[in-house]
């Protein structure tokens, strides 16, 4: 399996026509982490997601992953509204593995393993736009998960949703972490954070205001930002 | 889904391939005129002809001046229309050979059954004249066709430059035999029409034929071959047959016998 | 209501003729819009999915194509195919296959046009996520042009629709040869010209309500992919 980490971010910045949306972001993802993105609506953590994703590239600095610039394939990105395909849940997941260049052959196999380890096999013959929202999502889960990335991205994965639809989320979240791969989550959900993360970066106006361990982050941040933030003050 | 798109996209390529073939089978296209067709002539005429030679006559009906236009570009085999004078200039332009007389009809009069001008009668000149001077809403076909080659001819004359006295009273269409009668029945217009047209339109209202019989109505039909060796595509041999019966005695009874509510259409008149 | 009972009588005789006319058609329009489909889908979804020079400028001008007079086009394959002209050897002219290819260039336009806006409106949706996948450009094309199928649907029988009720462009290539290139539209048009006009109101009634069934089965299925995809 091809090595990924670490996923390094040296001094990257988003300004699209001029406007600087992400600055000065330097940043290392390793092996095992549980990193949860906080932050203001519009501190840009989506887009410091799909920049790490290599969805879009900075319009500075370098991203690497293991030294190399290359967009690595074992890494993959769940979107808050994950689109589903006009096909089977099933199809959906197998769809990103022929993307990926999976043989024919194993593609159901692999889909109907992924569907079953969402709790989701007696599902997978259904149209998946039809499904309720935590079902749709667990079936990017799933889609996601086939690929077996070595990093997963989650996009507010669980803003949609109702409680239960979150715990079963937040279940196979940690189990995707407890199996190796490294997690990297944004959220505005903060018991959400307090349950998943094991490190908290927290973005403030395009920049990096700190990053802590989530034990020491909800004692004290160490940014006068990230503390109003906690306290749910307007600045 | 897909299953379906490839069978109907072999459905559409053999459509394409057999029409293809379609155009290898034994037929000739013959250019003519609307009022040959509209008059039914041909679906009388042509299945004798079929039935005896196993050649399939394809009709494409147009005004003369069109006809004689896609007989230029090589479009058909055979020409049959009405316009003795364009028949002249297309063969002295060495597009058409073998010309033969075939039949003729009449030209006639159609106007308002109360004929606000007062032309009902046998004498077309002094009719026209009328309507010119009282202005009487005319329709012309001007669409290049013998019919419409017919009238201007006869207003000539008749002493009359309509290209100078014309006015709103003079209703220029562009358009076939039968649009011109529809449009003279809505607007209670006189027009000139050929009688075999004339005798099948079914959309009458208040029209009536007016004027009939003056020798200056005389309609003589012509066919020719188009030019071989102008136009390799042409079919001869088959067309010289189409052309060989229509004037022959065979041809020429079936033509007489063609009648539309005990009225004879067309008189052939091929020069033995 | 004497035109009502003509069309009714007329359908209810089951005329060989008329059959044939109405099969002619079928087939014509059917044909040139599958033809016309071949080049447009893939065209339309180029122009929604694909960032390449020319596109806006492209995209204007297959919106005002779409509104192209039938006879213009027939006038241009009438030249094209015209024994003068450049595809004269083949003979096609007055041909149905000559009617294939004018209604096919009608429709492509018309085709191109909805496809673009139907497979734009879902390249928003799924951009995102098939970036992330990995998808190239060909293979989100193929992906949106799969996932927008019943919509695509209605809009090839949109394409359909034009291409059976237009007559000016039938009449110029096909010339309305009796038995060979007849369809609904000349026949129609040839019997107003013979003033018989019940008859020609009748066929009126076939073809509107041939259309109006088309419409109903688009709409049909449309509800159904809704229900059962999503």
């Amino acid at each position: 399996m091809e090595e990924i980490f670490p996923l390094v971010l040296s001094n990257v910045g988003f300004a699209p026509e001029g406007v600087a949306l992400l600055e000065n972001i330097n940043l290392r993802i390793d092996r095992g982490e549980r990193t949860v993105i906080l932050g203001d609506n519009g501190a840009g953590k989506s887009l410091l997601m799909r920049l790490m994703h290599g969805m879009i590239q900075p319009t500075s600095g370098s991203i690497e992953w293991a030294g190399s610039r290359e967009r690595p394939a074992a890494q993959s990105l769940v979107f808050q509204h994950p689109v589903m395909l006009r096909r089977s849940a099933l199809a959906n997941v197998a769809y990103g593995l022929a993307l990926a260049g999976v043989p024919r052959s194993e593609r159901m196999d692999r889909a109907n393993a992924a569907l079953s380890w969402v709790g989701l096999e007696h599902l997978a013959a259904r149209p998946a736009r039809m499904l309720s929202g935590g079902e749709r999502q667990r079936v990017a889960l799933a889609r996601a998960w086939a690929l077996e990335p070595r990093l997963l991205f989650l996009d507010e994965p669980t803003a949609s949703l109702d409680p239960a639809a979150t715990r079963e989320v937040e279940r196979i979240v940690s189990a995707i972490h407890k199996a190796g791969t490294s997690i990297v989550m944004n959220t505005h959900n903060l018991g959400q954070a307090r349950r998943l993360a094991e490190e908290i970066i927290f973005l403030h106006r395009g920049r990096i205001a700190e990053r802590t361990s989530a034990d020491l982050f909800f004692r004290q941040p160490q940014s006068a930002a990230a503390e109003s933030f906690l306290k749910g003050e307007l600045p | 889904m897909m299953k379906h798109l490839r069978t109907a996209l072999l459905a559409s390529f053999s459509l394409i391939l057999f029409g293809a073939a379609q155009a290898a089978e034994s037929f000739i296209t013959v250019a003519s005129t609307t009022s040959t067709e509209q008059s039914g002539l041909f679906g009388y005429l042509l299945p004798a002809f079929e039935k005896q030679s196993g050649i399939a006559v394809r009709v494409v009906a147009l005004g003369t001046g069109q006809a004689l236009d896609v007989a230029r570009r090589g479009d058909a085999d055979v020409v049959f229309v009405h316009d003795p004078v364009a028949e002249q200039k297309f063969l002295d332009e060495g597009h058409g050979v073998e010309r033969q007389e075939v039949m003729y009809n009449d030209f006639v009069l159609i106007g308002p059954l109360d004929d606000p001008a007062h032309v009902g009668g046998k004498d077309i000149l002094l009719a026209l004249r009328k309507i010119a001077a009282d202005k009487a809403a005319f329709v012309s076909r001007g669409d290049r066709s013998g019919t419409h080659a017919a009238e201007l001819r006869l207003w000539t004359v008749a002493g009359i430059d309509i290209e100078r006295v014309k006015g709103s009273w003079y209703r220029d269409t562009g358009s076939g035999m039968g649009p011109a009668l529809n449009t003279a029945a809505a607007m209670n217009a006189y027009l000139i029409s050929d009688r075999g047209t004339w005798l099948n339109f079914k959309n009458r209202q208040n029209l009536g034929l007016l004027v009939a019989g003056d020798s200056q109505l005389f309609n003589q039909y012509g066919v020719m071959l188009v030019n071989p060796a102008r136009h390799a595509s042409v079919k001869r041999e088959a067309g010289q047959k189409f052309i060989a019966w229509l004037v022959s005695r065979a041809g020429q009874n079936v033509i007489a016998e063609y009648k539309i509510g005990g009225e004879q259409l067309f008189f052939p008149n091929a020069k033995k | 209501m004497d035109t009502l009972s003509a069309a009714l009588d007329l359908v209810a005789s089951g005329d060989a003729k008329l059959v044939s006319i109405v099969l002619l058609s079928l087939t014509v329009s059917l044909s040139a819009v599958i033809v016309a489909a071949l080049f447009a889908l893939p065209l339309g979804a180029l122009l929604a999915v694909g960032r390449f020079p020319g596109r806006s400028i492209l995209t204007v001008i297959i919106n005002g194509f779409m509104g192209l007079p039938a006879v213009v086009v027939g006038l241009m394959v009438y030249l094209l195919l015209s024994r003068a002209g450049p595809l004269g050897p083949f003979g096609l002219l007055f041909t149905p296959t000559a009617m294939v290819f004018a209604q096919a260039i009608l429709v492509a336009p018309l085709l191109a046009a909805l496809t673009r806006q139907t497979v734009d409106d879902a390249w928003r949706e799924y951009q995102e996520q098939l970036a992330s996948l990995g998808a190239g450009a060909a293979q989100a094309t193929a992906t949106l042009l799969w996932d927008t199928r019943f919509s695509l649907f209605t809009v090839l029988l949109a394409g359909f629709g034009r291409a059976i009720a237009e007559v000016g462009a039938v009449m110029i290539v096909g010339g309305n040869i009796d038995g060979v290139t007849r369809v609904m539209t000349t026949t129609i048009a040839l019997e107003t010209s013979k003033g018989d006009l019940p008859l020609a109101l009748a066929l009126g009634l076939i073809l509107v309500t041939l259309v109006l069934s088309l419409n109903a089965l688009a709409f049909a299925t449309r509800a159904w992919a809704q229900r059962k995809f999503g």
